[in-house]
């Protein structure tokens, strides 16, 4: 069978006809990876077999019964790699489920495969991955975004219904608008990130990549929740996500922050953003100008806040209980020194340097703390600019996807990549991506992402705003 | 906020990671250069401001002291590169 255009909500409604079986699903999931993915690289590795067994047991009553679903490498699923596309981790076999992996075992999916990403998520072009290139479904010649490139990227190729990918300062929303698909960063606290490989503890959340803001509902429905094993999850009922998904935005207060639409953007995606807020406009919404003025500061901030935290949090791979160890260490500080410096790469060196420098005696007051206040500010932004208005309209990056290679050579130009994407990490409200059109590149038609911002713990409104859209754009 | 000052071969052994020469030149330019965008911090005016460690104010999180399955010996030191009876085997610390 072709997945091209297959959702879960209608692969369910097959399953539950009784005109697809689980195991034909996966089936047909891994005939699609066999013949697209040597293209697109998307997948580091899966374990067909034991997907395949799963989906014979499948319970096909549960919400997600029979369902396989892709996970980003840096999620933890009991018997299969989870390598951070690092070399440190090579070799690495999780003992353990993820919190998300346990809710979406009991929603009745099946953990299907491992995606691709920069290297411990610290990137925003999965260039950075240690194991291979993800390129983008549109144009190979073009990177899919990142962090959780190969996440978005499979989905957006038809080689997976959904996918779990995680956001830090953009790594689902970035991804997700360059491959052209539905890509959700839940408020924080609203998922649990036990059993994730930490980057930076304060910003990571857990989200979905799929086709259609129905199926991510659907599948954040599984995995949002209270979990006693993180602390930082909030226990916050957990509303239901599909309820009022199409009840649309007439009457609603929608925000535009002048900031977002910047100079240096791509005109293109401007004009794209543009139009779709004027569908919102059309929709019955009241389009409002507000400001978020600290929003210039928040690429500074995040990679003070965000780096800091990455350089405590990789302190544990020291080739000791897992991962790689240099061979013959003349003493312990050499076999620290040389595990780590062969074992991380650039990117990952870069930040581990950059973040212990803030922190460090004498600089910690002058970086780290200072940032932690610019953050309030940041927030403080957000609490006023939700005074004013229901959700935020703005675009997801401020540009089409680029050419493979183009920044890598100069590291800022890839971390302002995320210029749109980081302050709701900071915030710890949730945003969401949706495909709003294409700009053309080079003779290619590339995707471009609508960014809507609602407040922490408002999902549910944020899902029926990004749906009247694309119910709004599909007619 | 200074003018930045991150000496790279410093700081890296500070944090345990052993770099090359070549590392070295590469990364001191680049982060030198990372630093003097991020200084722009330095505009903004943090008086009276509270600073925020996350992004939602939770603190103290208890949870009932009882105990529940945790992983086996074998599960435990399964990945680690060097074990053996039961334990992570590690280079020489003390001299004897």
């Amino acid at each position: 069978m072709d997945l091209a255009g297959l959702t879960i909500a209608k692969a369910r409604r097959m399953i539950q006809a009784g005109e697809l079986s689980p195991v034909q699903l996966v089936d047909a999931v891994n005939a699609s990876i066999e013949k697209t993915d040597p293209q697109v690289g998307g997948y580091l590795s899966r374990d067909y077999e034991r997907a395949r067994a799963a989906a014979e047991k499948a319970d096909t009553k549960l919400p997600l019964g029979g369902i396989p679903i892709a996970i980003k490498d840096v999620i933890n699923v009991e018997g299969d790699p989870c390598g951070c596309a690092s070399k440190i981790l090579q070799g690495y076999t999780s003992p353990y489920d993820a919190t998300v992996i346990k809710k979406l075992r009991a929603a009745g999916a099946i953990p299907f495969g491992r995606t691709n990403m920069d290297e411990f998520a610290m990137g925003s072009s999965t260039e950075n991955s240690a194991m291979q290139i993800t390129r983008n479904p549109r144009d190979p010649e073009r990177i899919p975004g990142g962090s959780s490139g190969g996440s978005a990227a499979v989905v957006a190729a038809d080689e997976a219904l959904a996918s779990l990918g995680t956001d830090t300062g953009g790594s689902i929303r970035q991804p997700a608008a360059l491959c052209g698909c539905v890509g959700l960063k839940p408020s924080y606290g609203r998922v649990s990130r036990y059993g994730l490989v930490a980057f930076a503890s304060s910003l990571d959340q857990i989200g979905p990549f799929t086709h259609t803001v129905e199926d991510a509902a659907l599948v954040l429905q599984a995995i949002a929740g209270h979990d006693p094993l993180d602390s930082t999850s909030l226990d916050v009922p957990v509303p239901d996500y599909s309820a009022n998904l199409n009840d649309g935005v007439k009457g609603m207060k929608l925000g535009v922050p002048k900031e977002y639409f910047v100079d240096g953007m791509d005109p293109q995606v401007a004009t794209r953003v543009r139009e779709a807020i004027e569908v919102y406009r059309g929709l019955g919404a009241e389009i409002v100008e507000v400001s978020l003025p600290h929003t210039k500061y928040a690429v500074a901030d995040y990679y003070i806040i965000a780096t800091a935290e990455a350089s405590a949090n990789l302190a544990r791979f020291d080739g000791v209980r897992y991962g790689k160890r240099a061979e013959a260490p003349r003493d312990l500080a050499d076999h620290y020194g040389r595990t780590r410096g062969e074992g991380f790469g650039k990117e990952v060196k870069r930040r581990i340097i950059l973040g212990t420098y803030v922190l460090s005696s004498g600089y910690y007051d002058a970086y780290y703390l200072r940032a932690q206040k610019v953050r309030t500010l940041i927030r403080r932004d957000f609490e006023e600019a939700f005074k004013q208005c229901d959700g935020l309209l703005s675009p997801t990056s401020p540009v089409p996807a680029f050419k493979i290679g183009e920044r890598m050579a100069d590291p800022l130009q890839m971390y302002l990549a995320d210029i749109f994407t980081i302050a709701a990490n900071l915030a710890g409200i949730c945003a969401i991506s949706i495909p709003c059109g294409e700009a053309e590149a080079d003779g290619k038609k590339l995707p471009v992402g609508l960014q809507i911002m609602a407040p922490g713990f408002e999902e549910a409104r944020l899902l029926r705003i990004a749906r009247a859209y694309e119910s709004a754009a599909s007619c | 906020m200074s003018a930045p000052q991150l000496d790279v071969r410093y700081v890296a052994d500070l944090v345990r990671l052993k770099l090359t020469d070549e590392e070295i030149a590469e990364l001191q330019p680049q982060l030198d250069h990372v630093l003097s965008y991020i200084a722009q911090l330095n505009e903004v005016n943090v008086d009276g401001i509270e600073p925020t460690a996350h992004a939602s104010a939770v603190y103290n999180v208890f949870r009932a002291d009882i105990p529940r399955d945790c992983f086996t010996q074998e599960q435990a030191t399964a990945n680690a590169p060097h074990s053996g009876s039961g334990l992570f085997l590690v280079p020489k610390v003390l001299e004897s």
